[in-house]
């Protein structure tokens, strides 16, 4: 089986793999990387618990191969907060209204619900059910989750009035 | 959606973020899949393409020749050294083994199972499995499966029939007899299942010099420990399950018996860990875990007025090809066999097939969803037979709030209930009348629009009860929870519950409790889930339950430590405990408050100075407390008649729904429920499992089927074909709450976990048959998917 390197950017810190071509995106974030907070849900890409920010743009880690990400950056759901101790709004918004129970979908709603926030800190109920539409949830018939990405979007809009450019 | 206020608690009933969600929400859960051990090998399983067929010749050897293939392991190797799994019925010659042994039973089941270093390496080898079968005839349909010529799915047993019963409570025939009308009809639950995100996986790992199985799994399942060491051949404490799992959501289903079993041999016979995760396909073909699959024929009596006199059912459940607990499914609902409302007699007859399909499991409610849905549709079928509004029927029907405790003809006893206010808050936050005009206006327009309206209970507090009525061998009267509450040297407090969580919240209620009763900082509290060799007693989080009983424990195990300070305090202060005050933690005179000592005073005599401690005192500050379900304890009658669950909370759904003329697509454009679960310990933990609970119901009424075909096939395994509802199928719902306190209960809870799934079936069934009632068409089939009810509305265009 062919092995290829990569070289990418995960959270900021750089990291060189030697990859068999088969290797999910997924599977090298978890078991390359030690980084479980992405989840394997269906592997056909339809749940949405694996997905990742890659180049600032969310995508479905199980349909990915690790070598195609050479070269991007990636966020996963560890790299949201601003540092070990703390969360992010986004995360703090999401504790403030129980937006999850057991937490399996929870790191790639995040990461649909940071796209969301990056484009526009205005969202309609629509625009947030539409962001997350295609993250499944089994626990929370979702509205603990958009009344989590309203709040969120509300705390960051009074952030920028006050400091500006807060991210979420 | 406020909450009622409910006096004199501290931190019950309040908000407060729960404890377990931080570290969901900074990648930090610990899943099954998430642990791995030194040397640890993977399985991929061999499953059967047949639903039935004799197993005649297993070819390995391509298989083990693949570099980093460890073992592959056949049906019939296992069956020698495990013992068969527990069945919930008495049915000796229905013997369930962890994979095939001689024959497969259904699409799916495993028949090899392949180790090796990586999954990868262990899939490759699993393709490479010569399997020769010879397809054999088998069973699909359910009714055609209990005729005399059906294929059987276990000869051995001589009929595909697992239990049948007859039970009549009260005068039926009279009753029937005597009444003005009655309605009959079919009404039909397709198979669907919680199908939680999170697939089943195990890790197991032996220590020969221990002679220690350790498992680490996602699971909620009653007795887990027990049951792998009894199949495994084990004594009970040679398996150590670790409850500090967490579980990626579970909703009943994750039994996982037959993974760990295989899991466990594996490792035992490898002498290496070895973890076993399903794919998706796997969990959903041959996770052994779907749900009720139903047909109900129902009849109800009742009178001009719309009285209901009475009711029979006969329920045929399909469990597929083996029989875990899932049958028992058919025997939960006899606990509140007629709904809400005042039936004087009923007759009930449940009847358990068994099929070539994936085998049924515990799912959420277990049983009682599809028979309040077969109830409730009785309801609106009376209502319409007589033309009488649906509601002003229900409200004749309900029971009123001073009838309780009120005893059904099943024998089961409701603790409290206040059904027609919280009907009336339901249909006052849905704004009833406004919601008549819309759809009025709708129809004026040519489209279809309806109202759905449910009444359902949730039995909550789980026993076990069913399993002495549905199998006289079987004389299980108690299903105990526990919880055990240390107090360091530092002063700290942690409590310890002997099960896992799969997002229920448990580590919050434990903190609540405790603090509650022992008037601290719930906050600084720490909840273990110790594993089951250092746990008490505990059945899992089955049966909406958990608030109830482990709440109950932890008030138990917290009160005795209060006792305790204050017994301490007053032998130090010369006085009698009645004449001290416990506040915060610290206790002082009554009549001199200055007169003293403070937690930390208390703590630092019962961990360091014995010579303080009053005599035949126990050093330390701990204590447990293990606790019976309320009510609990009784066998049935001989005819039948039992208490089921102790306490019954009640929601009422209205919903409004347009349905699209063209492609039949339903749309829930409204959706209220007023909900009654006594006490909330955390209002925002049981409005998440409602909310939860109601988009799981608009899944089963509406998308979620596990549809086979005329050979056998699953048609429906994978996210692409069996369809749960997103964030744009579920609407914004609004839950209205309404409190009346359990009598039973330690705080007035209820339980919660299968809140929403209760009654969101039923009401939007009710929605549905609303909308087409102006076309004349009715439709009583689950789950009402856009195919369903595009045909339907086609026959009606092809009559025209």
């Amino acid at each position: 089986m062919s092995l290829h390197e990569i070289t990418l950017t995960v959270n900021s810190a750089v990291h060189r793999g030697l990859v068999p071509a088969r290797l999910s995106l997924v599977d090298f974030l978890r078991e390359g990387l030690l980084l479980t907070g992405t989840h394997a849900g269906c592997e056909h890409g339809v749940c949405g618990a694996c997905s990742i920010l890659l180049d600032g743009v969310p995508m479905r880690s199980c349909l990915l191969f690790a070598v195609q990400a050479d070269g991007c950056a990636i966020t996963t759901v560890e790299g949201l907060a601003p540092g070990p101790e703390g969360l992010s709004v986004l995360q703090d918004s999401f504790w403030e209204t129980h937006a999850l129970q057991c937490g399996f979908c929870t790191p790639g709603m995040l990461i649909a619900a940071q796209a969301l926030l990056q484009s526009t800190l205005t969202p309609s109920d629509e625009e947030i059910r539409e962001a997350i539409g295609g993250n499944l949830c089994r626990c929370t018939g979702y509205k603990q989750i958009v009344d989590a990405v309203k709040l969120a979007a509300d705390r960051l809009r009074g952030s920028n009035r006050a400091e500006g450019g807060v991210q979420p | 959606m406020t909450a009622d206020p409910v006096p004199g608690f501290r931190y019950i009933a309040k908000k407060r973020r729960p404890k377990e969600d931080r570290r969901f929400l900074v990648g930090g859960g610990r899943f099954v899949a998430d642990l791995a051990l030194p040397g640890m090998l993977h399985v991929a399983l061999v499953a059967s393409p047949y639903p039935s067929a004799r197993i005649r010749s297993i070819e390995a050897g391509a298989a083990l020749a693949l570099p980093g293939v460890k073992a592959v392991v056949t049906g019939d190797e296992l069956a020698r050294a495990v013992d068969p799994l527990y069945s919930g019925l008495d049915i000796p010659k229905v013997r369930r083994y962890p994979m095939a042994v001689g024959m497969a039973r259904y699409v799916g089941e495993w028949v090899v199972a392949v180790v090796a270093e990586t999954r990868a390496i262990a899939e490759d080898a699993a393709e490479l499995v010569q399997v020769e079968y010879e397809p054999l005839p088998h069973a699909g349909d359910p009714e055609e499966a209990m005729l005399p010529d059906a294929p059987l799915v276990h000869p051995e047993h001589g009929s595909n029939v697992l239990y049948r019963r007859q039970f009549v409570w009260g005068p039926v025939d009279a009753d029937f007899a005597a009444a003005k009308h009655q309605v009959s009809f079919r009404a039909r639950w397709h198979r669907s299942a919680t199908v939680p995100l999170e697939t089943f996986g195990v890790i197991a790992s032996w220590s020969q010099a221990a002679g220690l199985l350790d498992v680490w799994a996602s699971i909620q399942m009653p007795k887990f420990p027990e049951q792998v060491a009894r199949a495994l051949r084990l004594p009970g404490n040679a398996v150590r399950a670790h409850f500090d799992v967490d579980v990626g959501g579970s909703y009943g289903v994750k039994r996982g018996i037959k993974h760990s079993v295989l899991a466990g041999y594996l490792a035992r016979t490898l002498g290496r860990p070895v973890r076993l995760i399903e794919d998706r396909l796997e969990n959903m073909r041959g996770g052994d875990a779907h749900g009720p699959d139903r047909i109900f024929d129902v009849s109800i009596a009742f009178e001009d007025d719309g009285t209901v006199r009475s009711l029979r059912i006969r329920a045929i459940d399909d469990v597929g090809a083996y029989a875990g607990r899932a049958p028992l499914q058919l025997g939960k609902p006899i606990g509140a066999i007629v709904g809400p409302y005042r039936i004087g007699s009923v007759a009930y007859e449940p009847v358990s097939v068994t099929t070539n399909k994936t085998v049924q499991e515990a799912v959420r409610g277990f049983g009682q969803s599809p028979t309040n849905f077969a109830i409730e549709t009785a309801m609106d079928r009376a209502a319409r037979h007589l033309g009488m509004d649906r509601i002003e029927l229900r409200r004749r029907n309900l029971l009123r709030k001073d009838e309780f405790p009120y005893t059904i003809p099943s024998g089961s006893t409701y603790d409290s209930g206040d059904y027609h206010v919280v009907l009336d808050k339901a249909l006052e936050a849905a704004n009833y009348g406004e919601l008549v005009a819309r759809r009025e206006a709708a129809r004026g327009h040519g489209q279809l629009a309806g109202i759905g309206i449910s009444c359902c209970l949730e039995p909550s507090g789980g026993n076990s009860a069913f399993e002495p009525l549905f199998n006289p061998k079987n004389e299980t009267t108690t299903w105990m929870e526990s919880c055990q509450i240390k107090i360091d040297l530092t002063g700290s407090i942690t409590a310890a519950m002997g099960t896992s969580s799969a997002g229920q919240g448990h580590e919050t209620l434990l903190a609540t409790v405790v603090a509650e009763i022992l008037e601290r900082d719930p906050d600084t509290i720490r909840v273990v889930h110790a594993d089951s060799l250092t746990a008490l007693p505990s059945n899992s989080p089955v049966g909406s339950r958990m608030a109830i009983m482990l709440g109950g424990a932890a008030a138990g195990a917290a009160r005795k430590l209060k006792t305790r300070l204050v017994t301490i305090a007053a032998h130090n202060l010369n006085l009698p405990p009645e004449a001290l005050a416990y506040r915060d933690g610290s206790v002082a005179a009554l009549d001199d408050p200055g007169r003293a000592l403070s937690w930390d005073q208390l703590v630092e005599i019962a961990h360091r100075k014995f010579h303080l401690l009053p005599p035949e005192a126990e050093p330390g500050l701990q204590a447990s407390h293990v606790w019976e379900v309320p009510t609990g304890g009784g066998l049935p009658t001989p005819d039948g008649r039992i208490q089921m669950y102790p306490c019954y909370s009640f929601e009422c759904h209205v919903v409004y729904a347009e349905i699209d003329r063209v492609s039949g697509r339903v749309d829930l454009r409204k959706y209220v429920v007023g909900h009654d679960c006594g006490v909330m310990i955390n209002p925002d933990i049981v409005h998440g499992m409602t909310y939860g609970g109601i988009a799981h119901g608009i899944g089963a009424a509406l998308y979620e089927r596990f549809a086979y075909d005329e050979t056998g096939q699953l048609v429906s395994g994978s996210f692409m074909d069996y369809l749960i509802p997103s964030s744009h199928e579920v609407p914004d719902i609004e839950i209205v709450d309404h409190c009346t306190p359990s009598p039973l209960t330690t705080f007035g809870q209820k339980g919660s976990g299968e809140a929403g799934y209760l009654g969101a079936p039923a009401a939007i069934a009710s929605a549905v048959n609303d909308a087409l009632a102006p076309l004349g068409l009715q439709i009583a089939t689950l789950p009402m998917s856009m195919a369903a009810i595009g045909d339907l509305l086609a026959t009606k265009d092809a009559a025209r």
